[in-house]
């Protein structure tokens, strides 16, 4: 029930673009309200979600410290994994967020011969996640030839260096490829992971269908159901202008595509894709571990009952005077 | 309660299996030996935590307060918008899965509540369903359940299993930290006077008498000078330290678990004796005679009451700086809270050994040093007598207290103290040391004897790494810098490694520190005969 309900929903949403353009000619809908929505769900959604995280404090320095701290001069600091200045921070940011530090890390743990747990170092999730975020962003990056006129001159690179392989006419870009594979790869490791399948929810699997669908409209759209390129760039044109017009001569599968894509922005932002935004706010990640250096402000700091020393003499003054311990009054 | 008698063979029997079932539709089980007593009534009002009522973990019935759900769910949304940490945490993670096999508890009862991401899910179905908007339209689709009395009840007994170790932050790719996510849950329980007796009776020591342990002034001072009795006798050199002296230089606070048990004591009589060698003008004191922080364990306020007397007692005493003992929790409280809470300690000056000169401008703020740092800074400096062979009957391994490792990242001292006081160090894998390091499996106040089997099962992936070294180099002593971690490891050695004994590193330290007008040592700290000594005296017979 898990898998099939978001695959069937995907499936759903196909025919809706199907029925919707090849047989009700409702191109106008999915070609331009529908994206102009998506996108606008998209920015308002996410510009709400990071506003509302940011809108609660970081009252704590609460950094997880995966190295040695700074201390004395003749111990060596590991300032990206234990940073105590921004400088340092924004390295260990870095790190995560362009190459996925944390994951890299992976080991994985299993009891052998039911007595010894060893730990043998696990980079699959690693290698699948920062091919499938790669790929997909340049993949993304690709489709900017279809809102700039010009196309601007780091695309021809990027696409040359996509396409370098040199196979078949429209080149194959590897990209789309190492998208549809690495996202296959995360959604089998869901089914055939024990664990994994486990802990998964809807939530999960929906993303990873309609990202599936997405890459093979895609694919089926550049090498075997051949669209008209001319007109597509004509309607997005048209909407990044905000001059819509509806071309003539493209065909079903481009509507299927982008109504796919229109969901997954629309659904972006109230889903567990907001990690995009979250990785960032992450506060044992992007916060210097100095909190001995340089104080803390908690903003929300109140006062509270505490027992003072005095009321602790008051109880035992008699027996610190015995034990001979001073005492504030005698 | 029947006695736990499982033997470690039983225990290793662990399933990885999943159930058939969806966690959802899988009811929480709680079993004996997997969870700690319910607080003594007198000890929550002694710190007037609300919502004080009779209960037991197996009853039906728990008594709850008839708005319990209310209570939850406004705890819930004030901590979102106290807490970026628990908002985030609660809507980013992707459930990869990469946190799953690096708890300590999962690993150690394969039970799937205890991977992180699903015992966060426990909590967060509950977020879904009254927080968010998806949630509150699809229901169960998008992840969301109903707050009931079952669920309650599952946010408790797995909430207990988690010691807030934080090494599934380290492997998350968005530091997702469980830890933040179980103080949040542990807070909610809080509110329902859900606490557990080993965590609610320190916490009202600690509040009244100073410390966790409940020893009153005079005691602490007799404990001491119990320990002075046998460094006497070790060393022929009788020490005499004072408490609540105005005007010493240094305030020492260590827990004060250091004074009580064995083998806590061996590491006070070493913190005892290096700064007798020292002279150092110091004081002990009885009123802030605990740096570890139980409150911790039930909400951010509590553990702030309880870390006042710190400061307030620097303050009266008008002291200089403050040195802190060899603990886990108290650490991470010190370096990541204290300040925030208490400070700023404007009162206080910048620490500075009085040794070496050595000025401490990492702690500039807090005003507040680890003793493993001025200790390592000593022996840099060549400020102490040293003779390592007197541990030469010991083959030593460290293990990173989980606090100390990734709420501070202090790696490089306690190791180079180590290796300048022991002839054979060893380190366990790479894997589980460290900021790696497992969990010893009895933090956050699940150290009782009730849950035998859970700290058993959680203290296994810790002991398995000791087993490893003890089999392949002969380990015979694990050291370490917490309390906690010297008052349950020893339980956890016996249990899985036969043979090997717990220490802190003051412990070695004082076996190798040679005093100025002390006797020949025939034996360490412990009482057992030095290991050239036997051989001297065989030789002779």
């Amino acid at each position: 029930m898990k898998i099939l309900f978001p695959f069937f929903a995907v499936i759903v949403l196909v025919l809706l673009a199907m029925i919707g353009v090849g047989g009700a000619n409702l191109q106008s809908l999915f070609g331009v309200v529908v994206p102009y929505a998506a996108v606008l769900i998209f920015i308002i959604g996410i510009i709400y979600r990071v506003i509302k995280w940011a809108k609660s404090p970081v009252p704590f320095s609460i950094v997880t410290t995966c190295g040695q701290q700074k201390t004395l001069p003749w111990i060596k600091q590991n300032k990206l994994e234990n940073p105590s200045t921004t400088l340092h921070v924004i390295g260990r940011m870095a790190l995560e967020v362009l190459f996925f530090r944390s994951l890299f890390r992976n080991i994985k743990g299993e009891l052998k011969d039911s007595s010894r747990f060893i730990y043998g170092s696990d980079k699959w999730l690693w290698l699948a996640g920062i091919a499938f975020h790669y790929s997909f962003l340049i993949v993304l990056l690709r489709h900017i030839r279809l809102f700039a006129e010009p196309t601007p001159s780091f695309l021809h690179l990027l696409e040359t260096f996509d396409g370098f392989l040199q196979i078949g006419i429209p080149r194959l870009f590897m990209t789309g490829i190492i998208l549809l594979a690495a996202v296959t790869f995360l959604f089998l490791r869901r089914v055939y992971i024990p664990q994994v399948r486990y802990i998964s929810l809807q939530a999960d699997y929906f993303p990873l269908f309609l990202i599936i669908g997405i890459a093979t409209t895609g694919i089926l759209m550049r090498y075997f159901l051949k669209t008209d390129v001319v007109a597509v760039k004509e309607l997005t044109m048209g909407l990044v202008s905000f001059n819509p017009v509806i071309p003539k001569g493209i065909g079903v599968i481009f509507y299927i595509h982008l109504f796919l894509v229109s969901t997954l922005f629309a659904y972006f932002p109230f889903s567990k894709l907001v990690h995009m935004g979250g990785v960032f706010l992450s506060p044992t990640r992007n916060l210097t571990g100095n909190s001995r250096e340089y104080r803390r402000i908690n903003p929300w700091n109140y006062p509270v009952k505490v027992h003072t020393y005095e009321e602790y003499e008051e109880e035992f003054r008699e027996k610190m005077k015995m034990a001979e311990i001073p005492v504030e009054k005698e | 309660m029947a006695k736990f008698t499982a033997k470690p063979a039983d225990l290793l029997k662990i399933n990885f299996k999943t159930p058939k079932t969806d966690w959802m539709d899988t009811p929480v089980e709680i079993r004996e030996h997997m969870y700690c007593h319910p607080a003594k009534a007198k000890d929550l009002e002694t710190v007037g935590f609300p919502n004080i009522h009779e209960w037991k973990p197996t009853d039906e019935n728990w008594n709850l307060p008839e708005n319990w759900k209310e209570i939850v769910l406004s705890g819930i949304k004030e901590r979102l918008q106290k807490y970026r940490s628990f908002h985030v945490f609660m809507d980013i993670c992707v459930r990869c899965g990469a946190c799953a096999d690096k708890c300590h508890f999962y690993l150690g009862t394969g039970d799937p509540k205890n991977m992180p991401v699903l015992r966060a899910e426990l909590l967060r179905s509950v977020y879904r369903k009254y927080f968010t908007t998806g949630g509150k339209i699809f229901g169960k689709t998008a992840g969301a359940r109903e707050l009931t009395e079952d669920v309650l009840k599952e946010l408790w007994y797995y909430y207990y299993q988690c010691t807030e170790c934080r090494r599934c932050s380290v492997f998350c790719p968005y530091g997702i930290d469980q830890a933040e996510i179980t103080m949040m849950g542990r807070e909610l329980t809080n509110l329902l006077g859900l606490q557990l007796g080993w965590i609610a009776g320190p916490v009202a020591n600690c509040y009244m008498k100073g410390n966790h342990l409940g020893l009153e002034p005079h005691t602490i001072k007799s404990n001491i000078e119990f320990m002075l009795d046998d460094i006497e006798t070790i060393t022929g050199i009788r020490i005499n330290p004072t408490f609540n002296r105005k005007g010493a230089e240094i305030l020492f606070v260590t827990p004060s678990g250091d004074l009580f048990g064995v083998p806590g004591v061996y590491t006070a009589m070493g913190y005892l004796m290096l700064f007798h060698e020292l002279g150092l003008d110091y004081t002990w004191s009885t009123y802030a005679s605990e740096g570890g922080n139980f409150g911790f364990f039930t909400s951010n306020e509590m553990a702030k009451r309880l870390n006042y007397k710190i400061y307030a007692e620097a303050k009266r005493l008008g002291v200089k700086w403050i040195l802190g003992g060899e603990c886990g929790h108290m650490w991470r409280v010190l370096h990541q809270y204290m300040d925030t809470w208490n400070g700023p300690a404007d009162f206080l000056e910048v620490p500075k050994s009085p040794i070496t000169g050595t000025v401490f401008e990492n702690a500039k703020s807090l005003k507040m040093i680890h003793v493993i740092e001025f200790a390592a800074d000593l022996i840099k400096h060549g400020k102490l007598k040293l003779d390592p062979s007197r541990n030469d009957h010991l083959r030593v391994t460290f293990h990173d207290s989980c606090n100390v490792a990734r709420g501070m990242g202090m790696f490089e001292e306690p190791r180079y103290v180590i290796k300048n006081v022991c002839n054979h160090f060893y380190e366990m894998p790479e894997n589980t040391i460290r900021e790696k390091t497992f969990c010893c499996g009895s933090g956050t106040g699940l150290n009782a004897s009730e849950n035998m089997e859970l700290r058993m099962r959680g203290g296994l992936p810790r002991a398995n790494a000791v087993k490893y070294v003890r089999d392949h180099y002969g380990v015979n002593m694990l050291a370490n810098i917490c309390a906690i971690d010297r008052a349950t490891l020893q339980a956890s050695m016996d249990y899985w490694v036969p043979g090997t004994a717990v220490a802190g590193i003051h412990e070695l330290l004082a076996n190798a520190l040679v005093m100025k007008g002390e006797k020949e040592r025939t034996t360490d700290l412990r009482g057992e005969p030095l290991p050239q000594k036997s051989t001297e005296k065989e030789g002779a017979e």
